[in-house]
């Protein structure tokens, strides 16, 4: 595979790489491969551009002349773009008339190796980095020269040695020198922190049937295994710290879920079986915001969080008012009529929105991980939620302890009649409380709908966990709902590896119930309106 | 086009003969309909995979009814919501068969409601079309299975991965129920026959509508980094996909270094999700919205006239009943009556063409041939096809690499007439599930 053959003689001219994408339209994917070679080795200066349209299929060919075009769109709807000169070729009355240059997992991973080559040489360090790693992760023989003359020129540490790990793993993936300089970068790679290192050490561990190295050289199987002994090393370290990573991050979904219930469940007393639907709605919303901003699909987040709030406040405080209020004192038929609620709720989502998962788009700034090193890395859009899910507990508190309407609330929950007396309007407090608890309800919702489907079964799945984090964090007390939903969390995820899935939930469920027995009120219990009876 | 014409005149010629035989014998029952039960859940869980099955099954009842309907009749369609309630599935059966008295039943998703209307369609004699692809040992004399057994998905698949990408590291992720637990048993039994070492399979079991894949993800991450060429083989259920392929994508493991062949993620579970890591992904199927057969074409073009939506897509199940629907039409013209012996008689070695080109044949074991093809997730939610058989995969219904059931057979013809045949002991074992 002749990639980015430097060879000044092989330029072609914008009539040769028309003509090599005219082909692409109708080729193999056997005959793509070719002429993305031919592409990135032709030296032209839009190949990196092409390129890169081409693997993230934005690359189109208009039907009727093969000619290579972007699609694009504006107030008058779409229109075509000359890939090669940007002329604009005017507006199209279908987008049947033009087709897709479909690629495919071989052509992808040549095309990002392709891409690497030319980044190798930007300005930007982060780039010059990021191609480092993946050709470390793809190091191909053709890349040798290009690594390098990259080292030579190369001024910062940080990518120099990334570079100089590239050019070990090149060296070892395809043997290229004679012994020493194997071992020079076996052992060099040794000190590499990326997980794709590991793979290509051990093919010098590899055995055969009778437990013989398959290396026949020691020296070389010695030093593997010393390379691969330290990274394992490394590897064991980052996995721990990936667990705990984990684990917050699953306790902070477990937090927001269950914070919502912490005000309803926990203060009010009342069994809201209809929470998850709350969630649900919350997440609808975000969808809903989404379809009516298009185009600001990054911002669309930030506006869903208010507007799910509003939204699932607004149906909490219809539901409390038109059927919990009546309810009050009789937890069995609560739960009844919060259950048929829920029933309701999930088929309306049905009627208005059809049974069919919806698409959440998820916002570019919220995809893909912070890298700390090849090893580990932590995924933004978990981040953020561990971020968003500690400021939605502190404005709640704030809210609880310095507002008027926090005292308020607090003065029904600890003495309903005392507060009545004292001229608080009771009724309307416990509406506001309990639209404020599916509010907070709603405000998961959009967290969830980065994480996971938004369908009308989007809040059965939290139910459960939501009620087990409240009880076993001791009702009514939101800095247990805090530790319960962490320390379950973190549990869960350290169970994990060893028990699977299952077991693990089974365990923290019998772990619960045995908690429960020895201590009736969690973890943090505290007085509350239903302690008194 | 003059193929269609054909059977199309043959259809009017059968169906004249038929009407004057059945005006000769049973003049009571002349003015009557031909019903056909749909037993697809429209609300609960399944209602998101199942609705749009019921759909399909209204819009074949509607282009045959243009068609001049069956036998001189009109058919008509009796919809029952089942709920996705399995004891109700077996509830609205035997609603279906004792009060609308339906001729034939298309339904179920899940395994499990359809081991639950089992009982009863055999106990009243009910004819049965199942669209979905399922782990296979079972054949009912009630039942035709439309859908792919797993040497018709499941295998071909790991054939495609072990030769095509040379995959030496097996990651089998299922979702922890009867589907895939069958499902991996099988290709656990396949890859250690086809001397992959135990140490080379890691199998993983998660529960319905899982959400947090960030451990499994990692754990998938080490595994495929010894050495060796690793891909997943998912039996993951529809909802808990998204967030794991989500995990995938985030965890940077695209489909180039780690590939991941799904059984479960179709066209309809990908057009309500945003595509993008997903791409490049695998899934194995019989049946692609994007293969271009004129069929296909017509199928599509039908479908978006029914359901007045250009954005829907079809999927397998789907082409499922489409053959399904097509055999018990052609099965009944030939029976000349809807009585469910002479009807289930008939099937077998009735042929009809599938939507991708090539002849589906009903075997004598209630299964179907079929093309098995491998297709790459695009990001506008189609599949590009990398790969297919050459010619078509009859379905086994009890799998050759269980020891328990590589002596079983299934053959409804003469004189075996056994969904249970041991092929050693020479005994008919009855119907145990």
């Amino acid at each position: 595979m002749p990639l980015l053959a430097a060879d000044p003689e092989s330029a072609a001219g914008t009539d040769g790489l028309r003509a090599s994408l005219e082909a692409m339209a109708k080729a193999s994917f056997s005959e793509k491969s070719a002429l993305i070679a031919g592409i990135a080795g032709s030296g032209d200066d839009r190949a990196r551009v092409i390129l890169e349209a081409l693997l993230d299929g934005n690359l189109q060919y208009r039907k009727e002349d093969l000619r290579p075009v972007y699609l694009d769109e504006n107030e008058e709807g779409d229109f075509l773009v000359d890939a090669l000169t940007g002329e604009n070729l005017g507006a199209i009355s279908s987008k049947r008339k033009v087709k897709k240059i479909t690629i495919n997992n071989q052509l992808r991973g040549e095309l990002k190796l392709a891409i690497a080559g030319f980044k190798l040489s930007q300005a930007d360090a982060g780039a010059r980095a990021e191609a480092a790693r993946s050709i470390i992760n793809g190091p191909e023989p053709e890349l040798l020269p290009l690594v390098a003359d990259a080292i030579d020129v190369e001024t910062e540490p940080d990518v120099r040695e990334l570079l100089g790990y590239a050019r070990a793993s090149i060296i070892v993936a395809n043997r290229i020198g004679d012994a020493d300089q194997l071992i020079a970068a076996l052992s060099l790679l040794g000190e590499a922190t990326d997980r794709n290192v590991i793979s290509l050490v051990s093919r010098f561990l590899l055995k055969d049937e009778e437990g013989n190295y398959l290396e026949k050289d020691p020296r070389l199987v010695e030093v593997a295994e010393a390379s691969l002994n330290e990274l394992k090393a490394k590897q064991s370290f980052y996995q721990i710290l990936q667990n705990v990573f984990f684990g917050v991050s699953l306790g902070s979904v477990l937090l927001l879920t269950a914070v919502g219930l912490a005000i309803t469940f926990g203060v009010m007393g009342v069994i809201n079986m209809a929470h998850g639907e709350m969630i649900m709605i919350g997440a609808y919303t975000t969808y809903t915001v989404q379809l009516l901003m298009p185009n600001l699909i990054g911002a669309s987040i930030l506006v869903a969080v208010p507007m799910a709030f509003l939204a699932s406040g607004a149906m909490g405080i219809l539901i409390e008012r038109l059927v919990i209020r009546h309810l009050y004192g009789r937890p069995l038929e609560t739960l009844l009529a919060t259950f048929g609620i829920s029933l309701i709720l999930q088929q309306l989502v049905r009627s208005i929105y059809s049974p069919l998962n919806r698409s959440v788009i998820t916002p570019d700034w919220m995809s893909g991980s912070l890298a700390i090193n090849g090893m580990f890395s932590l995924t933004y859009n978990r981040l953020y939620i561990v971020i968003f899910s500690l400021l939605v507990l502190l404005a709640l508190m704030l809210l609880l302890k310095k507002t008027h309407f926090g005292l308020q609330m607090r003065a029904v929950t600890l003495n309903r009649s005392m507060a009545s007396s004292m001229g608080i309007r009771t009724g309307w407090i416990d509406a506001l409380t309990f639209g404020l608890g599916s509010g907070i309800a709603g405000v998961a919702g959009v967290a969830l709908s980065q994480l996971t489907n938004v369908g009308p079964n989007l809040g059965q799945a939290y139910i459960i966990d939501s009620f087990m984090v409240v009880v076993f964090g001791g009702v009514g007390n939101l800095f247990g709902t805090l530790f319960a939903a962490m320390s379950l969390g973190i549990a869960n995820k350290f169970a994990e590896p060893f028990a699977g899935a299952v077991l693990a939930k089974i365990l923290i469920l019998v772990f619960i119930i045995l908690f429960i027995q020895k201590y009736p009120r969690g973890l943090f219990a505290i007085k509350g309106r239903f302690v008194e009876d | 086009m003059s193929d269609n014409k054909k059977s199309w005149n043959r259809t009017l010629a059968v169906s004249a003969v038929a009407a004057v035989l059945a005006l000769g014998s049973v003049v009571a029952q002349a003015a009557d309909t031909i019903k056909v039960g749909v037993l697809h859940s429209l609300s609960g869980t399944m209602a998101i995979s199942e609705t749009t099955l019921k759909d399909t099954v209204l819009m074949l009842v509607e282009q045959q009814n243009a068609k001049g309907g069956l036998l001189g009749k009109k058919i008509e369609a009796v919809v029952v919501d089942p709920a996705s309630n399995w004891p109700l599935f077996a509830e609205k059966t035997r609603e279906l068969l004792e009060k609308d008295k339906v001729d034939v039943i298309f339904g179920c998703w899940t395994s499990v409601s359809r081991k639950s209307v089992l009982p009863v369609i055999e106990e009243l004699n009910g004819l049965m079309f199942y669209p979905v692809q399922y782990e296979g040992e079972e054949s009912s004399k009630n039942v035709f299975y439309t859908g792919a057994a797993p040497n018709q998905q499941a295998i071909p698949a790991v054939d495609y991965l072990m030769n095509e990408i040379g995959v030496k590291r097996w990651v089998l992720a299922g979702t922890d129920y009867v589907y895939p637990r069958t499902t991996n048993k099988i290709l656990e039994a396949y890859l250690k026959a086809k001397g992959v070492d135990s140490k080379d399979i890691m199998i993983n079991y998660t529960p319905f509508g899982h959400s947090d894949w960030q451990n499994i993800v990692a754990d998938i991450k080490k595994f495929g980094s010894a050495g060796k060429k690793t891909a997943v083989v998912s039996t993951i259920n529809g909802d808990a996909n998204v967030p794991f392929y989500k995990e995938l994508g985030n965890q940077g493991i695209s489909a180039a270094d780690i590939p991941v062949v799904a059984f479960s993620v179709g066209e309809e579970e990908l057009s309500g999700i945003d595509t993008a890591p997903l791409v490049g992904h695998l899934a194995a199927w019989n049946y692609f919205m994007s293969v271009d057969t004129e069929a296909n074409d017509a199928f599509i073009e039908g479908w978006h006239k029914f359901i007045k939506d250009e954005d829907r897509v079809t999927n397998d199940p789907m082409e499922a009943h489409y053959i399904g629907f097509n055999m018990w039409v052609k099965a009944v013209e030939k029976a000349g009556t809807t009585d469910v012996d002479a009807v289930e008689q008939a099937m077998i070695g009735i042929t009809t063409p599938n939507l991708t080109g090539g002849t589906a044949t009903m075997l004598k074991n209630h299964h179907l041939t079929k093309p098995v093809l491998i297709g790459e997730i695009q990001d506008d939610g189609q599949f590009e096809v990398v790969w297919q058989t050459e010619g078509l995969v009859p379905g086994d219904a009890w799998s050759d690499f269980l020891p328990t059931s590589k002596d079983i057979i299934a053959d409804w013809t003469a004189p075996i007439k056994c969904g249970n045949y041991n092929t050693k002991t020479k005994k008919c074992s009855g119907q145990n599930y």
